[in-house]
């Protein structure tokens, strides 16, 4: 365990030295969102309809822009190796990497959440809502984009091809996220959906890390 | 150890594949013959669909292949990675483009089908969403697997990437339903209903099981190719 | 006869399709270093990320002392020193921070300051200590990695090409370290070029 929290202490660390790295992550968040009201239009009920799905949307996307880095510094600096070659699960490693990558992008993420929803007219609960959600939903992110950026270390054009690998994956966990939030506007089951959130945030917790330990092991051959 | 090695085993495929091939393709031209007279001309038009019904016999049969595909890919990709089986590698880069081409094959024709059903080329229909999602995978896989400098490292990557797929390919199709349902209640009609008539599901079965021989002549044909080119590649002197 | 601490047998690989070594056998007991040689592309990287497991070998086996290694990895890896033709070490993080985080990474307790201060001064890093890696120069990172390697305590050390980069008073203090190493009863094996200045060492040429 000790080498676990080394790891996670270690990246959160490298994240703290380059603070621009997570704010230009968050900053493309924002810009995102932003651009939705100016291409649809200002209507402040059609914001609101659609503020779920653009959040989730943009958050997911931001996320993926940031996995890129998540294993190729290591794979490029051969600290990689260091960790193919530590006397500890490699499982927990990769792990460790991910839960480091949520500490600084999905957390954030969720904090910020509320205020653009905020700009597109959505309800206190939902506000609150769409926070929880994300919460719940961005550690699944970063595991499937975890898995997606150790199986296109070293591989040509790797950012676009992560997102190919990762998006589709995600769908699951994009459509319980943004229709949690939709359900508390509809008067649906918001209790609902954000289990079966969890639910996909424990398979992913239970799948992923094994198979990213053999995307890397395969990536260290 | 020594049947596993590189080349042995591929080398006895070729002169199986290669004995197999040529009676395959003749039989599976038999079939399709026979089976568009089935579906074109012999099997009645629907009550309600008319002729536009025509189009489930490759519509369904495509389907059906596409979601088997992408579990033969994950099937090769457990060999290869568990026991590393090297024809396993070839055979999953040869598959997934067929399997990506019944899957488009099934979107293309379910846009011609939903057309006059619909009125509209694409709907969001739970269906058809789960099957562009399939796409993705398939593109995915496809994708990764030519990615690497070395072809051996894209093979076991999409293996890796074939499995999670696999275990996730239920995941999105129930929150596809999840969703559809929410946003769109039931209206679309459903294929079939309780029984389907015997005039249409006996060419749907033989269409299936045409396109099926289909899918293992392309997927053994290309195999072929693979093991050729990876040849090629290795050779120490010019070819 | 007694086995040997560390015996390779039958050791092939294959990178690419291709074979790059095969039937390779050697042993290596304590106290001894083994030279790797070989012309560029005969597979002296690949013996030992073999070695290490980070590379499957096609057939062979790895015996530390009389069992395979591959039955236990994590206790074997337990045991390696890695210095690979890449440093390991973080640009961000100051040559202290760097061995103090690969020497937890090792699954240990934070080191204490007087071996890092070991490892350092054997290596003539204390004055570079507090610096972040990417101020140094290829040597001193060099330096800082077979720091690295020194402070990880470890008997059998893996070195692939240990004296890149370095200017001769550092290449005398890394053989000096690298013989109280051997003295001290570990195993080490080296693929370089250059002299590793280590009395009856032995070299393996792959050819």
């Amino acid at each position: 365990m000790s080498g676990f929290a080394a790891l996670v202490a270690r990246d959160l660390r490298l994240a703290w030295r380059r603070p621009g790295d997570v704010a230009v992550v968050l900053a493309f968040f924002v810009v995102a969102t932003t651009l939705f009201p100016l291409g649809i239009g200002p209507e402040t009920n059609v914001l609101a309809r659609i503020a779920a799905g653009v959040l989730w949307c943009a958050a997911l996307f931001a996320a993926l822009l940031s996995l890129d880095r998540l294993f190729a510094a290591d794979f490029e600096d051969g600290t990689l190796d260091l960790l193919l070659l530590a006397p500890w699960p490699l499982e927990l490693a990769a792990l460790a990497k991910c839960a480091a990558h949520w500490i600084v992008t999905g957390l954030p993420l969720a904090a910020l959440a509320p205020l653009l929803g905020l700009a597109f007219g959505l309800e206190p609960d939902a506000l609150l809502g769409l926070s929880a959600t994300l919460l719940v939903g961005t550690p699944t992110l970063s595991l499937i984009g975890g898995l997606a950026a150790a199986l296109t270390l070293g591989a040509r054009k790797s950012g676009a091809l992560l997102a190919l690998l990762a998006l589709p994956l995600c769908v699951p966990t994009l459509i319980f996220g943004a229709g949690a939030v939709e359900a508390l506007a509809t008067g649906g089951d918001f209790g609902a959906h954000l289990a079966l959130l969890a639910a996909l945030a424990l398979v992913a917790l239970a799948t992923t890390p094994w198979a990213i330990a053999a995307a890397l092991r395969q990536a260290g051959e | 150890m020594a049947d596993l090695h590189f080349l042995a085993n591929p080398a006895r495929f070729r002169r199986l594949s290669q004995r197999v091939l040529p009676s395959l393709a003749f039989a599976t031209a038999l079939m399709l013959a026979v089976g568009l007279y089935l579906a074109l001309i012999q099997s009645p038009p629907d009550y309600q669909q008319g002729e536009t019904v025509r189009i489930m016999f490759v519509h369904v049969p495509s389907a059906w292949l596409a979601m088997a595909g992408y579990a033969l890919l994950a099937g090769l990709g457990a060999s290869l990675l568990i026991w590393r089986h090297p024809l396993a590698a070839l055979m999953a880069r040869a598959a997934a483009p067929v399997g990506a081409g019944f899957c488009a094959v099934c979107l293309l024709t379910g846009a011609l089908w939903g057309r006059p059903m619909w009125g509209a080329y694409w709907v969001w229909d739970a269906r058809l969403t789960s099957m562009l999602l399939l796409f993705f995978l398939y593109l995915g896989h496809i994708a990764l697997s030519r990615a690497y400098d070395e072809p051996e490292r894209g093979d076991r990557a999409a293996a890796i990437l074939a499995l999670v797929g696999v275990i996730n390919l239920p995941i999105i199709k129930f929150s596809v339903d999840w969703w559809n349902t929410l946003h769109q209640p039931a209206s679309v009609a459903r294929l079939g209903g309780p029984a389907i008539h015997p005039t249409i599901l006996v060419p749907l079965l033989w269409m299936a099981v045409t396109l099926l021989l289909l899918f293992v002549l392309l997927v053994l044909l290309r195999t072929d190719t693979e093991i050729d080119r990876r040849r090629l590649e290795n050779a120490e002197v010019p070819a | 006869m007694a086995t040997s601490l560390l015996e390779v047998a039958d050791l092939a690989c294959r990178r690419g399709g291709r074979r790059v070594f095969e039937r390779l056998s050697f042993t290596v007991d304590r106290g001894q270093l083994m030279a790797l040689r070989g012309r560029n592309g005969s597979g002296k990287t690949t013996l030992l990320r073999a070695l290490a497991l980070l590379v499957r070998a096609e057939s062979g086996a790895i015996r530390w002392q009389g069992t395979d290694v591959a039955a236990e990895p994590e206790a074997w890896r337990g045991r390696l020193a890695w210095l690979g033709h890449l440093e390991g070490l973080k640009g961000d993080l100051s040559v202290r921070e760097n061995l103090a985080v690969a020497e937890r990474l090792r699954g240990g307790q934070p080191p204490d300051l007087g071996r890092v201060d070991a490892a350092l001064g054997a290596l003539d890093l204390l004055l570079l200590a507090g610096r972040p890696v990417r101020t140094l120069s290829a040597g001193q990172r060099r330096r800082a990695a077979l720091a690295r390697v020194l402070l990880a305590d470890a008997t059998l050390w893996l070195l692939d090409e240990p004296l890149n980069a370095l200017d001769a008073p550092a290449q005398t203090a890394f053989r000096a370290a690298l013989n109280r190493h051997l003295a001290a009863g570990g195993l080490a094996i080296a693929a370089t070029h250059a002299d590793l200045g280590v009395p009856g060492g032995r070299t393996l040429d792959l050819a």
